[in-house]
């Protein structure tokens, strides 16, 4: 209990100094778009190209975006040492992260939800068709993304050099939740779309296995 | 800050060693301090005041040694009391109001009527009427009083306090040594670092001279105090 209303707490204070600041939120759909945008008029693809390397191209923005929102994840604690503050208060640390990858997900998954109207209409590929099976796709994958990120956010956090490891960190770890996610989107793009449960599994088994080495190690990712 | 909702607490430190790599911030460092005491440490820039404090607040783990709570009677505390930490840096989020940070390290911690205890620390520092500010807008001195208040949520028997002084106008050093004040009579155990003697320093009842992260000298006695303090500029 004292592990669920911790991770609210925190969740609460992840979306409000968030929503305050706008600092990651705003970097991202910006990076994002410019990204979609840049590639729709550099190739001008038709709708068989589009949907031929589209997942692909939308799960690398998604990446690149995501490497941008998780660096700042635990420096934030750093300014103020309110990392300390939050060890000190919480009965388990599993909270911090936990409240951290949650928050992460959601502004993954609003870029995301936000970026595809806008990708349907410049690579006139249509969405609504699997609109909801897209939306669970891309919450998996920003789950895989978030779950890894964080972990990795808090151990290039206290490292010199930090600007450099995570993304040194994150992209390898990445390719497996990259390669299942842009799968599972494109058999969703097609003109008769399905879910590849396959690859859905996948990335729920990536997730999970991420999740738990998380809360069995995660207290020591956090010590100084 | 007089109504006690803790038990008395010492503290002991017993051979602690902390290595960063090769180096030795703190070497074969024991020590034990009663409840009720008021501790400064002092030594120069890297002498192991705050990694000694850090290890106290169990936020930092000692490579050698151990650190146990006493009970008043001097017996070894298995329960292990949080102490409350006020470092240099303020430990809490500038981006939220005062009010929204004691609520949230409340609410953390488990405090029963958190809204409650978050009113009554705001009003005992004197920052009720900037409750809804954003601690952003708040000068050096403001953010220390939210920084205590956030130190003193869960009614710590012991604090530790790293270089409190540090930053704040003549004003806020008083207001500092009067909230110490209180604080040592409502009997916690006070342990900080400090630079010089000061107003703030006057208030302690012991002075530990750390060296190269060793204890070089201990003394409760008021004579040797400014020596202690001072050697800096002996």
């Amino acid at each position: 209990m004292a592990l669920l209303s911790n991770t609210v707490a925190l969740l609460g204070k992840e979306l409000r100094t968030e929503f305050r600041s706008r600092e990651l939120l705003t970097t991202t759909v910006v990076f994002i778009l410019t990204i979609v945008v840049l590639f729709s008029f550099t190739f001008d693809p038709s709708v068989t190209e589009s949907r031929r390397f589209g997942p692909g191209l939308l799960w690398l923005a998604f990446l690149f975006a995501a490497s941008l929102m998780l660096q700042p994840c635990f420096l934030r604690e750093q300014n103020n040492d309110t990392l300390s503050a939050l060890r000190l208060s919480v009965s388990d640390p599993f909270a911090i992260f936990l409240a951290k990858l949650a928050a992460n997900t959601l502004f993954l998954l609003f870029t995301q939800v936000l970026l595809l109207p806008a990708f349907s209409i410049l690579y006139n590929v249509p969405v609504l068709a699997a609109f909801p099976q897209l939306v669970l796709v891309m919450f998996m994958g920003s789950l895989g993304l978030s779950v890894t990120g964080t972990a990795l956010s808090a151990i290039s956090a206290q490292a010199r050099m930090r600007e450099l490891l995570l993304p040194l960190l994150l992209l390898p770890l990445l390719t497996p939740v990259l390669i299942a996610s842009t799968e599972a989107t494109a058999a969703l793009l097609v003109p008769s779309p399905a879910m590849r449960w396959d690859w859905l599994g996948f990335l729920l088994a990536f997730d999970v296995v991420f999740l738990t080495a998380l809360w069995l190690f995660g207290e020591y990712l956090l010590e100084e | 800050m007089t109504s006690p909702g803790f038990s008395p607490t010492g503290i002991r430190f017993e051979k602690i060693d902390k290595r960063f790599g090769g180096l030795y911030a703190l070497r074969r460092v024991s020590l034990e301090i009663g409840a009720g005491e008021c501790v400064v440490f002092a030594g120069r820039n890297g002498s192991g005041k705050t990694t000694l404090l850090r290890i106290a607040a169990r936020l930092s783990r000692p490579s050698a040694g151990t650190v146990s709570f006493l009970s008043g009677s001097g017996e070894r505390n298995e329960t292990q009391p949080a102490a409350g930490f006020v470092a240099h840096a303020t430990m809490v989020y500038d981006e939220l109001t005062a009010e929204e940070n004691l609520l949230l390290f409340a609410r953390l911690q488990g405090i029963a009527e958190p809204a409650a205890r978050a009113e009554a620390l705001l009003r005992e520092v004197g920052l009720l009427e900037r409750r809804n500010s954003l601690v952003r807008t708040f000068s050096r001195g403001m953010r220390q009083r939210i920084a205590i208040a956030r130190a003193l949520l869960n009614e710590p028997a012991v604090i530790l306090f790293d270089e409190p002084a540090t930053g704040l106008d003549p004003q806020g050093v008083s207001w500092f040594a009067e909230t110490l004040r209180g604080l040592r009579e409502s009997g916690r155990t006070i342990l900080m670092s400090l630079h010089g003697e000061s107003e703030v320093s006057s208030l302690a009842t012991r002075a530990i001279r750390l060296d190269a992260g060793a204890v070089v000298a201990d003394t409760r006695t008021g004579a040797d105090f400014g020596s202690i303090l001072n050697f800096a500029n002996a």
